[in-house]
């Protein structure tokens, strides 16, 4: 998240939408509830009373998948009942407490033009550059007009010298493209009035039609929520696997995006787009860029195109304006800690040792699984990863992992994945797959870092040592690793120098050791470490970082955690290991506590909490205040704030991790739009679309799998998501193995409204099966009040939600699988399943 | 009591907790109120730890006796938690240790796997193995795997790409696990690498 938990209680309106916190990350939500008592406002827009919406003030249903109407047409309020009738008034000068066009204007594209090509046909519901062939779009007019062009100057005195120096690998510098502007909002090219013209359509009616709505509360949450656009004023939007798992999961989170920065709420104390991530170290993984084309620390990883080579990757990547002008810097020092002195100018730091992904096929999770089912995958390591339950057409999963040579499961107990072909659905004597399970350490069985949804970094000491033959996962790691290095060593095989290169020295007295990683992720100089004699020269910071192989860094965005050159070994004598709770901002930034990247910074983009001239909006809850010679940071500055010793006084440059170095309320990065617009989920109940006339995303992914087996609504025609309860956790695995929370929630169950159960004549507690064409599971009925139907377009359309907890193993396994339903299409930018929205037909069992 | 515990791990940091919280603890105040051989904290070890369900990062702190987890209660100081945990966080000392409801008496989580096993083909069950024998087969099962289905060019261009092997997982881990799970199959050549992210 862009802030941090103990920063709920700055808020002035809570939006929680596709998420709930109460139930979900009950300990944390005492802070929204230390905002409530302050009199914030809490609104909770969800297809199901929740736990989290009985604190609200505001609940407002939404049928599952219409997230983007319900946010377009806030957009269209915000326009027509803040910024239009006050433009005019701004722009002569005039005082308007109740937008904040100032925040607008600057530090967002608004005033950018977009290219003349720029265009979206409602009719078709595509933008400018669609590819019918490939299902692709080209981006090339969603880009700015550019008014100015200047290049680096990497001259001896110049600001970019660095990038000409001796030991930089060779790349031309990317040209500074500066974009035209209308700071009046009046040309029609402009983003604001192009983004205007989109959601135009959006109005309330329509909205209400899609999503289910009731007029009245829907425009109660948008005057409500909307209040937070007033100067000085926060508003926090929350999310979590409600908004990301749709074939549009990516342009829902854009869309939250655009409303805080519609509403001046991104920056702020008490604002910010806010993950409430459910894996205890998801944000590691997601930072250490554990999926296909992502490298550790937000850089890509290399490919068969833009960057197949190290030349082609820095030409690519390295962004011309901004701090990302810097990415040369992360790049090699990556290559310079994964391959040590293997790595040098001459051989690219050892580039061409990484794999490169290739265009085709897909190698994300969903598209892993067609891979076993062709025999292109034969061996799957999983860890701490249960895909055997918890991936979309679980099914489909378990006989596609039928077709392996061999799995590793490392984990604490054993798994639906380890035991895959002990399934109901299976036999064993038909599977040939060589199965291992490695017993793996509990989190207090072994030391280590971990990460929260706050980007805070917090250190695990081991308090007892592993039970019986069970061993921390590091220690796994470096068992197989010698030995596959060992073998390769002594009997060659397809090319062992990506192996044999690789920089594995992390042991502590001969023993493998989390802390020198904590070294390698931290970052040091080259010429002084030697992690084979115990000595390493820490980084200070990232800002210490070179291009020419002098420092060594797995991870940039980390650099600072651990710097301490005096107990390098000691993590409690590291930032990272600080322990004092006291709060010197007043507003719960808890700066001495631990660290959080980047650069121990607490909120994101604070740049963007004070005006133009360095003033915080709101002066109760400053993060940063120019004081006329210097910058006072409260929380530490997310901006060039001094260079050279000397104080940066204030400008414009709010965002500057994006080369303009202003937010993108239109942004050419997405695979499916300029700008998020309202599709349908790939199974609806609903065959038209009255915004425009593709009724779902034309690029959803991986939807001509033959696995998929898409249903129709004329024979599943009720909705179905799925959901967590407090008493367990994901797949289970852990939360059934622990005889207090079994007894506190002992089974799964389909929730559903009272009319639909009097329909169906199902009985609270009566077994019922859920089926479509993916498989089918009998789970009891909880017939609630909290799910109603919804009408949609004029007719009455019922949903109903599943926990997703218990499956076949273990001992208290209940055998059915609830993502045996869900369907394994994904979003074009991220993969991700569509798991919140599919339909299904429930009968009495 | 809490004012006395909270007030030692501020002083000394948590990583050696131990020797000195017991001498400071034994004359507090409040410890002295309570009955000695009651308290079930006493002659104990306090390590901070971090809960491994959502992503809140909750502390910890877990209370070790000879060498064995007896208690394990959200930290007072912790910024986030102050103290409380959920349903989940309270009783993740249930991962490793339960009550015998015969017994009373507190025995391993018989559910947990504490053993390398394997499934050989068209078995139906599972197998005890040792660990070196479990790495040594896993080691042999990658090579084999990564030599049979590796490119190390492609239209030209250096791949050095295992397209045989996957890996799926992450989020579980801590972050130092993280690099070393992600560097060791990325210099295998494997690009088909996700994790909970992914979902």
């Amino acid at each position: 998240m862009t802030s941090h938990w103990c920063d709920f209680q700055n808020t002035d309106v809570i939006l929680h939408c596709g998420s709930n916190s109460v139930e979900n990350h009950p300990v944390s939500s005492k802070w929204l509830e230390k905002a409530h008592e302050q009199g914030a406002r809490w609104i909770v827009v969800d297809p199901r009373y929740t736990r989290t919406a009985e604190m609200a003030d505001v609940y407002c249903p939404i049928r599952s998948g219409t997230d983007i109407a319900f946010y377009g047409g806030m957009y269209r309020y915000i326009i027509e009942n803040l910024i239009e009738p006050n433009r005019a008034k701004y722009l002569a000068g005039e005082e308007v407490p109740e937008y904040n066009f100032e925040y607008l204007l600057n530090y967002t594209n608004a005033s950018y033009l977009l290219d003349p090509e720029f265009e979206f046909d409602p009719a078709t519901g595509l933008f400018s550059g669609f590819d019918e062939q490939n299902k692709t779009y080209s981006n090339h007019s969603w880009h700015y007009q550019v008014e100015s062009e200047s290049t680096w100057d990497t001259s001896e005195s110049g600001a970019y010298a660095w990038a000409a120096g001796e030991g930089v690998p060779e790349f031309t510098p990317p040209v500074v493209e500066h974009p035209k502007r209308d700071m009046t909002l009046s040309d029609p090219m402009c983003v604001y009035q192009q983004f205007k013209a989109h959601y135009d359509r959006y109005d309330i009616e329509t909205v209400c039609s899609i999503c289910g709505m009731d007029e009245k509360t829907l425009e109660l949450v948008y005057s409500t929520y909307t209040s937070t656009a007033a100067v000085g004023k926060a508003g926090m939007v929350l999310y979590a696997l409600g908004q990301t798992q749709h074939t549009y999961g990516a342009q829902n989170t854009r869309a939250m995006c655009i409303m805080q920065l519609l509403l001046g709420n991104i920056g702020v104390a008490g604002g910010g787009v806010n993950a409430l991530r459910g894996e205890p170290n998801v944000q590691g993984a997601t930072d250490m860029g554990m999926m296909v084309n992502e490298h550790p620390a937000y850089l890509k990883w290399p490919n068969t195109s833009d960057r197949s080579s190290l030349r082609a990757w820095l030409e690519s990547q390295t962004y011309s304006d901004g701090y990302y002008t810097n990415k040369p810097k992360f790049l090699v020092s990556s290559l310079k800690e994964w391959f040590g002195q293997a790595a040098t100018v001459e051989n690219d730091y050892g580039y061409d040792w990484w794999p490169k992904v290739p265009k085709k096929p897909d190698y994300t999770m969903i598209s892993s699984f067609e891979l076993m089912q062709q025999g292109v995958i034969k061996g799957y390591f999983n860890w701490g990863m249960n895909p055997a339950h918890s991936a979309p057409n679980a099914g489909n999963v378990r006989r596609s992992m039928a077709n392996l040579d061999w799995l590793v499961v490392a984990d604490w107990v054993e798994t639906e994945s380890a035991s895959f072909w002990k399934a109901p659905d299976m036999n064993p004597a038909d599977i040939d797959t060589t199965v291992y399970f490695l017993p793996a350490a509990l989190i207090y069985e072994k030391p280590g870092i971990i990460l929260n949804s706050g980007r805070w970094m917090q250190y695990r000491y081991q308090a007892v040592d592993p039970w019986d033959q069970a061993k921390p996962d590091y220690e796994i790691c470096d068992l197989l690793w010698r030995e596959i290095c060992r073998l390769y060593k002594e009997e060659g095989g397809a090319n062992p120098d990506p192996i044999l290169n690789t920089k594995w020295d992390y042991y502590v007295d001969g023993k493998i050791d989390p802390r020198p990683v904590a070294w390698a992720l931290n970052g040091y100089r080259t010429g002084d470490s030697d992690f084979s004699q115990g000595k390493v020269d820490l980084l200070k910071g990232y800002s210490e970082l070179g291009a020419d192989g002098s420092t060594a860094c797995a991870m940039w965005i980390y650099s600072g955690f651990w710097n301490n050159n005096d107990a390098p070994l000691d993590a409690s004598k590291q930032p990272i290991g600080r322990r004092n709770n006291e709060d010197r901002s007043g507003i719960g930034l808890y700066s001495d506590w631990a660290f959080s990247w980047p650069s121990n910074r607490r909120i994101l983009y604070n740049r963007a909490s004070a005006d133009l001239a360095g003033k915080p909006w709101n002066p109760e809850k400053k993060l940063v205040e120019w004081t006329g010679d210097a910058w006072n940071q409260i929380d530490q500055a997310d901006f060039v704030a001094a260079k050279d010793g000397a104080a940066v006084p204030p400008d414009d440059k709010a965002f500057f991790m994006l080369w303009e170095q202003g937010a993108r309320l239109e942004s050419y990065g997405m695979e499916d739009g300029p700008l998020p617009e309202f599709f349908e989920p790939f199974e609806s109940p609903v065959d038209s679309n009255p915004l425009n006339g593709a009724v779902s995303s034309p690029l959803a992914r991986f939807t001509d799998y033959a696995s998929v087996k898409k249903g129709d609504s004329a024979d599943y025609p009720i909705i179905a998501t799925t959901y967590s309860v407090t008493e367990h956790w994901q797949t289970g695995g852990q939360s059934r193995s622990c005889p207090a929370l079994v007894e506190a929630m002992p089974d799964q169950f389909v929730e559903m409204s009272v009319e639909l159960a009097a329909e169906k004549g199902i009985a609270n507690g009566d077994k019922v099966r859920v089926f479509n064409n993916r498989g089918s599971v009998v789970v009891p009925a909880l017939v609630t009040k909290r799910i109603k139907p919804f009408t949609v377009h004029g007719e009455t359309v019922h949903q109903i939600g599943m926990t997703h907890h218990y499956s076949w193993a273990g001992v208290f396994g209940t055998r059915d699988t609830v993502n045996d339903l869900t369907p394994n299409v994904g979003d074009p930018n991220t993969q991700v399943p569509e798991y919140k929205a599919f339909l299904v037909e429930v009968e009495k069992a | 009591m809490n004012v006395t515990r909270r007030g030692f791990l501020k002083a000394s940091g948590v990583a050696a907790a131990s020797v000195v919280a017991l001498d400071l603890t034994s004359k507090s105040k409040a410890f002295a109120a309570e009955p000695q051989n009651d308290w079930k904290l006493e002659n104990t070890k306090e390590y901070t730890n971090i809960c491994c369900y959502c992503a809140g990062g909750c502390g910890l702190l877990c209370s070790v006796r000879d060498g064995e987890l007896i208690n394990l209660e959200g930290d007072p100081d912790h910024p986030i938690n102050q103290g409380g945990l959920c349903p989940k966080g309270a009783t993740m000392s249930q991962l490793r240790n339960i009550v015998d409801p015969e017994t009373h008496e507190m025995v391993k989580n018989p559910d947990r796997k504490t053993k390398p096993m394997v499934r050989r083909p068209g078995a139906s069950e599972w197998e005890e193995i040792s660990w070196e024998d479990a790495v040594k087969e896993i080691a042999r099962n990658v090579k084999d795997t990564r030599d049979a289905s590796f490119v190390e060019s492609e239209d030209g261009l250096v791949v050095n790409r295992c397209n045989g092997i996957a890996s799926l997982g992450g989020s579980q881990q801590n972050s130092e696990e993280e690099y070393l799970i992600l560097k060791m199959m990325r210099s295998l050549g494997i690009v088909a690498i996700d994790n909970q992210a992914r979902v």
